[in-house]
C-alpha cells in the first residue's frame, strides 16, 4: 500500500514532462470548459478584443504583433505583424480573415488540441486581425476528421455572436466582424493557402500561382489574410501582456513558444509547449522520458511530409526557425516523431514520399510526376535492387521538384528524402550494396535464419509456416528455405528459445 | 485507385432524396455550397454514387462535370458504398513508426481487399486513413465508432471475431 | 458586448468558479474530454463522477466541467481536482470505478487517493 502524504505531493507541474514547458497557447487547455463563454472571460478572455477595439488604431496593433517577433505556427514562418502590414492598406470593399485549421501532417495534432480546448482564442485572435487589416469576415477551414474541434468551436461562435463579441458593432466601436466555418475534405494541399482558399470557394483544392498574393488577391479574390490556429491563438496574449513579454521568450529570430505533439518511440507521448530555443534533447530526455524498452535514439522528424530527419548529433542545436532549416528538417506545425534503431530510414522516407504522392493535387507536373519517379527509385532500393547511381538520381530529381512545384507541397516533397540520404548515408549503402535493411523492416532484403545451437527441434516453427518453407524433424535443428520463405515472421514470433533470428 | 465507380446496384430511397433537396435548399445559393451539400449528401447515403451526383448536379444548376471533379479529389468523398462495419488504420507518422504498416497489411491479407475496398458480403470495409489524433494510443485502429489503441497483430483476429468474422 | 466594464463584470462573477480562491470549500473537478482522452475511456469516466457527486449530495459544494486536453496522452483519461489555495491532485488512468473512489474518500473524505495520483504513477 502506497499511503505517504508526500508522495502525493509530486504534483503535476514538478513532473519532468511539465517542468521545462511554458504554456502560453494551450494556458487555458485543461482549465476551462471549452463550451463555456463565461470560463473564457474569466480568464480574461477578449479582454484583448476589448483593448484593441477601445485604445488601439489598427496601426498599433499591427506595430505591436510585429514589434512582438510572432512568425507563423503553420510551417513557413513567415513575421505575422508584416502579414497583416501586407493587407491592411489594400482598399476594396470586401476583406477576409482565414483560419487554417486544416492540420494535414500526420502526426500532428496541436490545432485539434486547442481548438477542442480553448476555441475562442482562435476567435478573439481573428476578430483583433479583422480589426487590423480591415476585414469584417472569416472563415475557419478545419478538417472534417475532427468533428469535436467543429462541434465545440460552432458552439464558441455561436455564444461570442449572442454575447455581441461577434457581429455588429462591438464593444460599441463601430467595428462589425462575424465568422463561419467551412469543413476540409481531406486533401493535404489544402493546407497550402491559396489551396484552401479554392476549397472555401467550393472548388478541387488546387494551388493557385503567386503573385497575386493573398494579401492582395485572396478569398473570392478579395485581399485575404490567412494564418494558422496556432498563430491565432498567441494573438490576444501578445496585446494583452505586451510586445516585449512576447519578444522576451525565444530566440533572437524565433520568439515566444513553440507547441508539439511528440509521438513515436518516446515514453511520454504528448502535447508539450516549450520556449524556442529549448534543444531537441531537453525535450527528448527530459520531457519525453526518453525511449522506451532501453533502445537507441536515431532520429527525431519534424515538419511532418515536408521536413526531414534529425540525426543525434544535432540533438544539441536549440529549436527554432533558422536552426531546424539550416540542419535540413525544418518546424513545419509541430508533429515530432521520435525514431529509434528499429526504424528503417530509407522506409521512413519512402512512407513520406508514399504520402505526398498520394496527396499531390497534379496540378503541376514536377510534382505529379516527379514525386512519383523518387518513390519508384525508393521502392526499387528497398526491393534490393538499388544502385548507387540511384542516389545521385534522388538528388538530381529533388533538386529539380524543389526549383519547380507551383507550391509548397511539390517544393517541400523531396526533404524527407534529402534529409534522410544527408544524415543516413550509411542506410542507404547498406540497402544498395550490401542488400541489407540495418533495422530490420524492409522485408525484402530480411533473411530469417533459425541458429541450430539454440534449436530444441520442437517443430512449432514448421506449423507455424504459411510457405512450407521449413523443414526438418525431431532431434535434428530446423533450416528455412530462403527460396521458399515469405518472410511473414510467423517463425520468429512462435519460437519459444529465440533461435531464430531476422538478419 | 481505388476510388472506382461501384459496381453494386443504387438503392436510395424516397426519404434519403426528400432529405438530400432538403439540405440543398440550405445552401443553394450560397458561394462555395458544392463542398457542404457533398457533405451532406454522403452522411445521408454513405457514398457518393453516380446517381446521387447527377441529383446534386441538377439540383445546384451545375454541370456533372463540376460535380465529379470535385467528389473525386477529395478524400473524404467515397464512390464506394460503405461496409456495415469501417475499419480504418490510422497511417499517421505516429502510428507508422510503431507499427500500423504491419497491421493493414495482415488486415488486407485477412479480409482479402485492398484500401478503400467493401468485402464481397458488405460486411466489412478497409481505409488507411492520416491520423485520427490519438497519437498517444499508438498504433490505432478504428472499426464504426470503437477505438482500439496500442494495437499488435496478434490481437486482430480477436478483435475481428468481435464483429463476426470467420462465421 | 457594449463596454468593457461590462466583459470586466462578467469575469469577476465568473472567475471564483474556475480559480477556486484560498479559504473556499468549493471543489473544481476538471474531466479531460478531447479526442485523445474520449478515445481513451473518459466518457464514463465524466459520467460517473456526475453521478456519485449528485448520489453523495456533493452537488452544491462540487462543480464537476468538462475541459480540453493537458498534454499528457499516455496517462489519459485525466481527472485534476482543483481546491482553494492547494496544488491541484492529478488523477491519471482513470476508470469509472477509480472514479467512485475519488468521489468518496477525496471529495466526500477530504483524503486524496494517492495511488491514483500522476506521482504514484510516473514510472
Amino acid at each position: 500500500m502506497i499511503d505517504n502524504q508526500d508522495f502525493n505531493n509530486v504534483a503535476l507541474k514538478d513532473t519532468p514532462f511539465y517542468k521545462a514547458q511554458e504554456r502560453v497557447v494551450l494556458r487555458n487547455c485543461g482549465v476551462i470548459d471549452p463550451e463555456s463563454i463565461e470560463e473564457y472571460i474569466a480568464m480574461d478572455g477578449y479582454a484583448a478584443l476589448g483593448k484593441v477595439l477601445t485604445q488601439m488604431t489598427p496601426d498599433d496593433v499591427i506595430k505591436c504583433v510585429s514589434d512582438s517577433g510572432l512568425r507563423g505556427r503553420g510551417g513557413g514562418g513567415f513575421p505575422t505583424g508584416r502579414k497583416w502590414s501586407l493587407c491592411a492598406p489594400v482598399q476594396a470593399p470586401q476583406k477576409y480573415v482565414v483560419c487554417n485549421a486544416d492540420e494535414g501532417d500526420p502526426g500532428a495534432f496541436m490545432d485539434r488540441s486547442v481548438l477542442e480546448g480553448d476555441p475562442h482564442c482562435v476567435i478573439e485572435g481573428m476578430a483583433i486581425c479583422g480589426y487590423a487589416i480591415g476585414a469584417t469576415k472569416g472563415f475557419v477551414y478545419v478538417r472534417a476528421e475532427y468533428p469535436i474541434a467543429v462541434k465545440r468551436l460552432q458552439i464558441a461562435i455561436d455564444k461570442a455572436r449572442e454575447m455581441g463579441l461577434l457581429g455588429k458593432n462591438i464593444f460599441g466601436s463601430g467595428f462589425d466582424f462575424d465568422m463561419e466555418i467551412r469543413l476540409g475534405a481531406g486533401a493535404f494541399v489544402c493546407g497550402e493557402e491559396t489551396a484552401l482558399m479554392t476549397s472555401i470557394e467550393g472548388k478541387r483544392g488546387e494551388p493557385r500561382p503567386r503573385p497575386p498574393y493573398p494579401a492582395i488577391k485572396g478569398l473570392y479574390g478579395c485581399p485575404t489574410t490567412e494564418n494558422n490556429v496556432e498563430t491565432f491563438a498567441n494573438v490576444a496574449q501578445i496585446i494583452l501582456r505586451g510586445a516585449e513579454w512576447f519578444a522576451s521568450k525565444g530566440t533572437e529570430k524565433s520568439k515566444g513558444t513553440k507547441v508539439f505533439a511528440l509521438g513515436g518511440k518516446i515514453k511520454n507521448t504528448g502535447l508539450v509547449e516549450i520556449p524556442m530555443g529549448t534543444t531537441l534533447r531537453e525535450i527528448i530526455e527530459n520531457i519525453g522520458g526518453g525511449i522506451p524498452n532501453g533502445k537507441k535514439f536515431k532520429a527525431a522528424q519534424t515538419g511532418g511530409p515536408s521536413g526531414g530527419c534529425i540525426p543525434a548529433e544535432k540533438m544539441d542545436v536549440p529549436i527554432d526557425y533558422d536552426n531546424l532549416t539550416a540542419i535540413g528538417a525544418m518546424m513545419g506545425s509541430g508533429g515530432l516523431i521520435v525514431m529509434d534503431e528499429d526504424n528503417c530510414m530509407v522506409d521512413i522516407a519512402k512512407f513520406f514520399l508514399g504520402f505526398t504522392v498520394d496527396e499531390s493535387c497534379g496540378k503541376c507536373t514536377p510534382c505529379r510526376v516527379g514525386t512519383r519517379r523518387m518513390l519508384e527509385i525508393l521502392e526499387k532500393i528497398t526491393a534490393g535492387n538499388g544502385e548507387m547511381s540511384d542516389l545521385e538520381e534522388l538528388e538530381k530529381l529533388a533538386e529539380y521538384i524543389k526549383a519547380n512545384s507551383l507550391c509548397g507541397l511539390g517544393q517541400t516533397a523531396p526533404n524527407p528524402v534529402l534529409s534522410t540520404i544527408k544524415n543516413f548515408r550509411e542506410e542507404y549503402i547498406a540497402h544498395i550494396v550490401d542488400k541489407k535493411c540495418p533495422a530490420g523492416v524492409c522485408k525484402n532484403l530480411l533473411r530469417y535464419v533459425i541458429d541450430p545451437e539454440k534449436c530444441k527441434s520442437c517443430g512449432m516453427c514448421k506449423r507455424a509456416c504459411p510457405a512450407d518453407a521449413i523443414s526438418g524433424e525431431r532431434g535434428v535443428p530446423y533450416s528455412i528455405d530462403p527460396e521458399k520463405c515469405v518472410k511473414c515472421g510467423a517463425c520468429y514470433a512462435t519460437c519459444k528459445f529465440g533461435a531464430i533470428s531476422k538478419q | 485507385m481505388a476510388n472506382t465507380i461501384t459496381k453494386i446496384p443504387f438503392k436510395g430511397t424516397k426519404e434519403q432524396q426528400e432529405e438530400l433537396f432538403k439540405a440543398i435548399d440550405v445552401y443553394a445559393g450560397q458561394s462555395g455550397a458544392l463542398i457542404p451539400v457533398l457533405q451532406e449528401a454522403q452522411k445521408i447515403y454513405g457514398y457518393l454514387p453516380y446517381e446521387v451526383q447527377k441529383m446534386i448536379a441538377e439540383k445546384l444548376q451545375i454541370s456533372m462535370e463540376k460535380v465529379y471533379e470535385v467528389v473525386t479529389f477529395y478524400a473524404q468523398f467515397s464512390l464506394q458504398p460503405l461496409g456495415e462495419y469501417n475499419i480504418s488504420v490510422c497511417l499517421g507518422t505516429a502510428c507508422y513508426v510503431k507499427g500500423s504498416g504491419n497491421i493493414f497489411d495482415k488486415l488486407q491479407e485477412k479480409l482479402g481487399i485492398k484500401n478503400g475496398e467493401c468485402t464481397p458480403d458488405g460486411k466489412f470495409r478497409l481505409d488507411a486513413c492520416r491520423c485520427v489524433g490519438a497519437c498517444g494510443l499508438a498504433p490505432v485502429m478504428t472499426i464504426n465508432d470503437d477505438v482500439y489503441g496500442r494495437l499488435t497483430v496478434d490481437q486482430l483476429d480477436g478483435i475481428l471475431a468481435k464483429y463476426g468474422f470467420g462465421k | 458586448m457594449k463596454s468593457l466594464e461590462e466583459l470586466n463584470a462578467i469575469r469577476d462573477k465568473v472567475r471564483d468558479t474556475v480559480v477556486i480562491p484560498d479559504g473556499s470549500d468549493k471543489i473544481r473537478v476538471v474531466v479531460g474530454l478531447a479526442t485523445c482522452g474520449i478515445a481513451a475511456g473518459a466518457k464514463p469516466v465524466f459520467n460517473a463522477i456526475v453521478d456519485e457527486v449528485e448520489k453523495a449530495g456533493l452537488g452544491d459544494k462540487v462543480s464537476v466541467v468538462q475541459t480540453g486536453c493537458i498534454g499528457i496522452c499516455q496517462f489519459e483519461p485525466v481527472v485534476e481536482v482543483f481546491e482553494g489555495g492547494k496544488e491541484k491532485t492529478t488523477y491519471v488512468k482513470m476508470t469509472a470505478e477509480k472514479a467512485q473512489r475519488v468521489v468518496e474518500e477525496h471529495l466526500k473524505g477530504g483524503k486524496p487517493v494517492v495511488e491514483y495520483t500522476i506521482g504514484a504513477n510516473l514510472n
